[in-house]
Order: C-alpha cells, then structure tokens, then sequence
C-alpha cells in the first residue's frame, strides 16, 4: 500500500472527532421531535467507523452534525481533522459541470490555482478509477461512475483543502443504498482501497449489517427515538458471520422494542 | 489486505460495470439533416402562407386598401430597404431594444435573487411581480407620457416595465427549481454565501433563468413596439413603431403589413439567431435532450 495523497502521518492526537452528550431536537414545544439523546462517539484517526440504525433513528442527523450543516441542540463536538469531507445517497453532482469540474469544485472553493487544481482533480480521479472519464459530464456516467466522481469530490475536500498531515475525515451518508448490488459490491471494495491508501477516517452510515460488517473496524449501534449508542462491536478479530448475526439479533430487538412504546 | 491479484480482478469487474452501464451517448445528425429538419418546415409553412394571401388577393374578396398583393407589400419593404430607410428604422428600434433589455437584466437579476433568497422580500413584492407580468406594458405608455413627456426616457420606461418581470421571475422558479441537495452539497464542499450564490446557485438557476431572459426580450420588443407606435414625436426619430404608426396614418396597407412583418423578422430572428441555439447548448450539456 503506498499513501500516494497525503504522507501517513502517525498522528498524535487520540480522536478525529469526538462527540460528547450530543442532542439534537427539531421543531419547539409539544411538537419538537428529539432525534438524539446523549450521543457519545470517537473516532480515531484513520479508523473506519460504521453507524448502523434503523431507518430514522437519527444517522442521518448525527452526520450532519459533524459535517457542521447544523448545529447539535445541546452537546459538544470536537474535530481535530480538517474539513470533513461528505457524500450523500446521490452523487449529487453539479449536472453543468464535467466529473473533473466537479471534483476541482471545493478546491476552487478553497481558492486553489488552477494547475493546483487540475493536477490534484486529476490524481483524485485516478484514485477512483476514472482518469479516462474526466471530461464526461454526469449524465454520461453510470449510478456507480456517479458516486465514484462524488467519492472522489468529497476527498478533494478534505484533503484539498488540508495542509500536509492534518487528518481526513469522510462522512459517507448510505452512498450505496441506490446502487444495484454488483456495483455495491465493486464501490465497496474500492471505498475501503481508498481508505488504506488515504489513511482518512471514516464514519459511514448504514442500515446495512452486512455492509457495515464488511467495511468497518468497528460498527456502532444507534437506537431509535431518541437515537442513542446501544452497543459497540470491533470487527477486526472475530468470524465474520458470528458477528454479523449477533448485530443482526440486536439490531431486532431495538425496533421492536418501539412496537409495544 | 487484498492481494494485487484480487485488486486486478476488482479492476476489470469495475471496468465492465463502466462500460455495460454507461448511457449510450446518441450521436447528433448530421448538418446537413439537422436544417432539413428544423429549417424545411417552417419554410414549408411560410410558403404555403403565401400561397392561400396570394389566392386569396386574386379572389378579391376584400378591397386592395384592406389586403394587399404580396408582391406590393414586398415592393414596400424593397422600396425602404433601398432608400436605407429599414436600415434607419431597425437600427433605431434594435438598438433601443437592446439597451432596453440589457438594463432590464442588469436590475432584474439582483432583484430576482433577493425575491428568492429572502423571504420577508418574496412575501413583499413576490406576488406584485407575478401580477406585473400579466399587465400589458401598453399600458404604462400614457402614464410615461405624463411623467417623461415623449422622449426616450418613456420608451425605456416602457420596455423596463415589460421585461424586468419576466426576466426576475425566471430567475426566481430557475431557483425554486433546484433541487435542495445541491446547496446542501455546496456547503458541505465549503461554500460561504457569496460564493454559493456564484458557483451553484447560479448555474443551478440557469434554465429557469434563460427561459426568463427569453420572454424578457420577447416582452421587451413587445413593449417597445407599443410604446413606439403610441408615443410619436420628431424628438423620439423614427424607429418600427413610428413606421407602423405612419402607414396607418397615410392609409397605406402595404406598409403597415411590411412593417409587421419587419417587427416579426427581428423578434423571430432574434430568438431563432441567440436564443434558441443558448439554451440548446445549455440544455444539452446537462442531458436534459428531451425537449429538443
Ligand atoms: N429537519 C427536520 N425537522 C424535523 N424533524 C426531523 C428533521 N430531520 C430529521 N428529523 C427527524 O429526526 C429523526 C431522525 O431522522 P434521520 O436522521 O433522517 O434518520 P435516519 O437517517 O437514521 O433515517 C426522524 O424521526 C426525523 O423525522
Ligand atoms: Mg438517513
């Protein structure tokens, strides 16, 4: 494995991001909602983390959160990386610019120059496998080439706009949700190459046991209304489908511990 | 780990997913078959115009002073255009127009973004702006009149009227119309305001905004016709209205059907010549082929 992006410097700090008590209601009196509850996470530099809930219990939020697209209720969180990087369910690509366009994009945000530019689009691009398809515009890409432009416009982000040896930091939203399953399959395999040769942290959301067993060091249980961290599993010593089935067992009884509430 | 072997086999089933499910680019015709067939028909049309005026003219239906012969009502055109006269005329009207509409988007566009950006501005003036576009702009002319006597000031006046409407009210569904991830995403890629507004918001906005453009010139050559044939005086020169005005007065139809159909040349031209072809270009560049 060779860091080509960014030195893998061994950072000192213990945490990329740190979230303490974190609460978050939408709305005021009788009608507010309280989407989480006392929410405390790490996670470490360089270390792939999986979020795994049931369907609105929260993921969601809690990633905006740390993206800082809005602002916990009570509750601190504390970044040491730079910029976090973020992609969604859909690519989400600007439909008037080309994927290369669209991946210079946050570094033209950042006030880069233009050969700066090009140069880190094009390295960005061929880190996605996509160094031939640069000049195409999005709706001349598959679903899969689609999310991979957006994998790689989310790492210019972060790592564009870092100086050298600052840590990433990757917020992943169910990005292959919509993707049919031998692409999810391929995007999977590629996200976590990306990961080794990047060395950026990386908290991914998913309903997903399977997806989050296979990818992550470690996978976070969150429950629903208010969400909360029930359970913690490492993935890095353990059988696979072992594991996959205790989540799946727990995972079970947090919903239908809300069917009798 | 994965070994270098597995990461190859990686590569080639990536590849193949690239290639069976990339969209199939259609390749545009030709040249040569695009004009026969956006050009070909309307010509067809034109002609066939000609045709039914021409029978109906030597049917003599109506008294000459009413309809005219095409050939007398070309004979007016070539005659003006000979003199220089059309020469004079279209400049005078084109270049008011032009100036007319360019100030139009100059104010309109600010103001289109603030009706869409900020809500106390929408609820204020929003719904005034969308009442303006149905008011017929002939309808500011005497009032013009009144405030500016006849003098250019009420023609642009006028044409003002008439397009700045259309033009913010494009810009304000070309916002509405976005779709509420992308300013999302532009934030999370470190976007400020000003910078959001520039580089998504903007381009987002951009067919609303060039549909808005579009019927802003329409509106524009419309008002200034109106204001044109309704405020004459030797302070305001003679532009296509004045023209129109003038082969009214003298009884002259042939005149007034050349001067119509110099009105329509310049509005169909215009759109048919900048246009038409812009909003292809940007249509097609975002693979939204369809209404093409
Ligand atoms: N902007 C909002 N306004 C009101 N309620 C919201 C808003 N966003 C999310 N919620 C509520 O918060 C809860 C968590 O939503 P979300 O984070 O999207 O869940 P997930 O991503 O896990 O499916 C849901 O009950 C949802 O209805
Ligand atoms: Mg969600």
């Amino acid at each position: 494995m060779t860091a080509t992006l960014e030195p893998a410097a061994q950072s000192t700090l213990d945490a990329a991001v740190t979230l303490s008590s974190v609460r978050k209601s939408f709305g005021h009196g009788a009608n507010s909602v309280l989407a989480l509850d006392g929410v405390d996470l790490r996670v470490a530099p360089g270390e792939f983390v999986c979020l795994l809930g049931a369907s609105g219990c929260g993921k969601s939020t809690l990633l905006n959160l740390v993206a800082g697209l809005d602002a916990p209720t009570s509750g601190s969180i504390r970044l040491t990386t730079s910029r976090p990087a973020v992609m969604f369910q859909e690519a989400a690509l600007m439909p008037w610019l080309t994927a290369a366009r669209n991946v210079e994009l946050p570094l033209r945000l950042a006030g880069l120059k233009r050969g700066a530019r090009r140069e880190k689009a094009g390295e960005l691009l061929s880190l996605v496998r996509l160094a031939e398809a640069g000049h195409k515009r999005p709706h001349e890409l598959s679903g899969g080439m689609r999310q991979r432009v957006a994998l790689a416009r989310a790492l210019a982000s972060t790592l564009g706009s870092a100086e050298e040896g600052t840590p990433g930091l990757l917020l992943m939203d169910e990005p292959f949700a919509a993707l049919d399953a031998i692409t999810r399959d391929v995007l999977q395999a590629e996200l976590v190459r990306v990961w080794r040769e990047t060395s950026t942290a990386i908290l991914f959301v998913t309903h997903d046991v399977r997806e989050a067993v296979r990818l992550a060091q470690r996978v976070v249980l969150l429950s629903s209304r208010p969400g909360r961290v029930v359970r913690e599993w490492s993935t890095v010593d353990g059988d696979e489908p072992a594991l996959i089935n205790d989540i799946t067992t727990r995972l079970r009884e947090v919903i239908s511990g809300h069917a009798a509430a | 780990m994965a070994t270098p072997r597995l990461d190859n086999d990686l590569a080639a089933v990536g590849a193949g997913l690239d290639a069976l499910d990339a969209p199939n680019q259609e390749q545009r015709p030709s040249l040569g078959r695009r004009f026969l067939r956006t050009a070909v028909p309307p010509l067809i049309a034109f002609a066939l115009l000609l045709g039914v005026w021409q029978a109906l003219w030597a049917a003599a239906f109506w008294p000459e002073y009413q309809l005219p012969s095409p050939s007398s009502v070309w004979a007016a055109v070539a005659e003006a255009i000979e003199t220089g006269r059309a020469l004079d005329v279209l400049w005078t009207s084109v270049h008011r127009a032009v100036l007319g509409f360019l100030t139009a988007v100059l104010i309109a566009t600010p103001l289109g973004l603030l009706i869409a950006k900020v809500r106390v501005v929408r609820a204020a003036i929003g719904s005034l702006l969308s009442g303006l576009q149905s008011l017929p702009s002939v309808a500011w002319v005497p009032a013009g009149i009144l405030w500016f006597g006849a003098t250019p000031s009420t023609i642009y006046f006028v044409v003002l009227m008439g397009s700045v409407p259309s033009i913010a009210n494009g810009l304000v569904a070309g916002v509405d119309q976005i779709p509420p991830l992308l300013p999302r995403v532009g934030q999370a890629l470190g976007a400020g305001r000003l910078a959001a507004a520039r580089h998504i918001l903007l381009p987002a906005a951009l067919p609303g905004y060039l549909a808005g453009l579009k019927q802003g010139w329409a509106f524009s050559w419309r008002s200034l016709m109106a204001a044109e044939i309704i405020a004459t005086s030797p302070q305001l020169g003679e532009g296509l209205g004045q023209y129109l005005h003038n082969g009214s007065s003298l009884n002259d139809i042939s005149m007034v059907i050349a001067a119509i159909f110099l009105i329509l040349l310049v509005g169909v031209g215009i759109e048919l010549l900048l246009f038409r072809p812009l909003e292809r270009a940007v249509l097609r560049a975002r693979g939204l082929t369809g209404a093409l």
